[in-house]
């Protein structure tokens, strides 16, 4: 049975605690993006400053449970100084990390499961244990599709003080 | 059957009704005794609910309305007594032709803001709502004001979880209609309900309950409430899911065009048109919910035995020793968001603890096997009233006693120790 030393590690409650990257960037140049989870009231405000293709400023606003405040600051500080490319590969990494639970549904052979490449995530491995309380996969994926999304809109250009409000189901194809 | 667990003094520490009548409360949860507290949300069934609708469908289903042979007839007596047995439950003055079976409360809202409002609200008319509503009693009349431009106006909340009623006269004037709920899902607070529906009537507005919370922990009586609709659901009240009621003045039904159009709610139909059916058919297209309609009645019967008077009472009595017990533990560090004292309120205790998110509080209390809701209880507007966003409410009935708000207690304290 999952216990909630698997949900609540201690690099979790610290991000929690101490959240990273906490505030808000003038918009513009920085691009930003809500998210929000109707089903429990989290709220993520992220603000993206992008340059060159370098994620060279991250900031995170909003509030919520301990699951998407320290998914968002982990977040923060794991793209922070990374570039747009390394930035959707960790969106990708840790949204399959994810989504183990979705393949394990369909009664999935662990051969099957797609292969996380843990090695990557470093610190963003703590938040593993979320996926044993699967109505929390998506407190956790809250912030990352916002993120997804924000990469998203300064790829196509599209003004980033326009609210882009999506609420954490949405699968961005690229996460 | 329930059999009553005795006296009052024997109340204090017992549930009022046996846990052992309802059959999942034995379960256990991570290896623990499952404390479910939120029956605001959904009940469970007592043994006799779920054995009623078995014996329905093991014996006399067939479809209502509509067979000669002999378990059709068997099925109309089923589904006929099922809407009068529940209509004299909330004191209907014509329970056959008042008491309409819909899906839950909220369809029963939605079957007022539609097949009343069509004939009755115009562009620019003004509709009272407040501000503790549940989303199913305002996002029909907010899909009212985006449709047809109706204007929407609050009750505001007091400064103890009730409502402020000093600007209720200026409110009504012009106001063509009145929804309020009966008892408050989140704050447990029970309106002077009476007092605005006679208000409400003298300036000729007509008044729709939400009692979605009440019926199921409230003596109720819509002669007495004044209330012109009225809206509850099955699985709040020891009955199924799939199942409510929407209670109406006959009058008024009688001059509402159908809220859905198929079979069973005609008289004629032709090519060029048709003839809704007599009430209650006009409102029932379909084959309806008949083993949960039996199921329903079921309910009624196990909740009449209690006495309601003794369900609210049983529910008071919880609530206080938990609003002690809470005071007693966490001091300041425990914020309920509703009435002090049990006079105006039932029991939904929606409260905060400390900073911990209720989303996490949720979670500690679930690994003891604790049952709450955590989120905003489907009443966004007023946990922005309250300033959250979120709240934890754990909410009492029958099957409840000392012992759960023990456990409901010490897992508290487990969260405050985690997150402190």
């Amino acid at each position: 049975m999952a216990d909630l030393e698997d949900l609540y590690r201690e690099i979790i409650l610290d991000h929690y605690r101490s959240p990273r990257n906490r505030g808000e960037l003038p918009t513009p140049p920085a691009h930003r993006t809500e998210g929000y989870n109707p089903l429990c009231g989290d709220e993520i405000v992220v603000f993206l400053q992008v340059d060159d293709g370098v994620v060279g400023d991250i900031r995170i606003n909003g509030q919520g449970c301990s699951i998407s405040q320290s998914s968002a600051s982990l977040m923060s500080a794991a793209v922070k100084g990374k570039s747009v490319a390394q930035a959707r590969d960790l969106i990708h990494t840790f949204k399959s990390m994810m989504s183990i639970h979705e393949s394990r549904l369909g009664d999935a052979k662990p051969s099957e499961v797609f292969s996380v490449d843990r090695g990557s995530l470093g610190e963003l491995a703590a938040l593993q244990g979320v996926v044993k309380f699967p109505v929390r996969i998506k407190c956790a994926t809250l912030s990352w599709n916002a993120l997804a999304q924000g990469l998203d809109e300064i790829d196509h250009g599209i003004d980033g003080e326009i609210d882009g409000e999506i609420d954490g189901e949405i699968d961005r194809g690229t996460g | 059957m329930a059999e009553l667990t005795g006296q009052a003094q024997a109340q204090q520490t017992t549930s009022l009704a046996p846990k052992t009548d309802f059959p999942l409360l034995e379960r256990r949860v991570h290896d623990k005794r499952l404390v479910y507290l939120d029956s605001a949300s959904s009940s469970q069934r007592p043994q006799s609910v779920l054995d009623a609708m078995d014996h329905y469908y093991e014996n006399s289903h067939a479809n209502v309305h509509r067979g000669v042979y002999a378990i059709a007839e068997e099925a109309d007596a089923y589904y006929d007594s099922a809407r009068v047995k529940v209509g004299r439950f909330i004191g209907a003055p014509n329970p056959a032709t008042e008491v309409l079976f819909a899906k839950n409360a909220t369809e029963g809202l939605n079957m007022v803001a539609t097949s009343w409002a069509t004939n009755n609200l115009s562009p620019g008319d003004a509709v009272l709502l407040t501000e503790m509503e549940h989303h199913a009693n305002l996002v029909p009349w907010l899909m009212l004001a985006e449709q047809k431009g109706i204007e929407l106006r609050w009750l505001e909340l007091d400064d103890s979880y009730g409502l402020d009623l000093s600007g209720l006269d200026r409110l009504l004037d012009g106001v063509k209609l009145v929804a309020c709920t009966v008892m408050s899902n989140v704050l447990g607070t029970i309106p002077p309900f009476a007092t605005i529906a006679a208000a409400a009537h003298a300036v000729g507005a007509v008044v729709v309950a939400d009692g979605a919370q009440a019926v199921p922990h409230l003596p109720v009586d819509v002669g007495a409430l004044g209330c012109d609709f009225l809206a509850f659901s099955a699985h709040k009240m020891l009955g199924p899911t799939g199942i409510g009621v929407l209670w109406g003045r006959e009058e008024l039904l009688d001059a509402m065009p159908p809220f859905l159009g198929g079979g069973g709610m005609i008289r004629d139909v032709r090519k060029d048109g048709f003839t809704p059916s007599a009430l209650p058919w006009k409102f029932e297209a379909g084959t309806p919910p008949i083993a949960e309609a039996v199921g329903m009645g079921a309910a009624v019967d196990y909740l009449s035995a209690l006495g309601m008077q003794q369900v609210i009472d049983h529910d008071r009595q919880l609530t206080a020793y938990a609003q002690q017990a809470l005071a007693k533990r966490f001091g300041d560090d425990v914020t309920i968001f509703g009435p002090e004292g049990t006079e105006n309120r039932g029991g939904v205790l929606s409260l905060k603890l400390g900073d911990v998110h209720p989303h996490d509080l949720a979670q500690v209390l679930d690994q003891s096997g604790v049952c709450v809701r955590a989120g905003h209880h489907c009443a966004k507007p007023l946990m922005r009233r309250l300033g959250v966003n979120a709240a934890a409410r754990a909410s009492f009935y029958v099957y409840n006693d000392e012992s759960d708000v023990d456990a409901l207690v010490d897992a508290l304290e487990q969260a405050a120790t985690l997150f402190g």
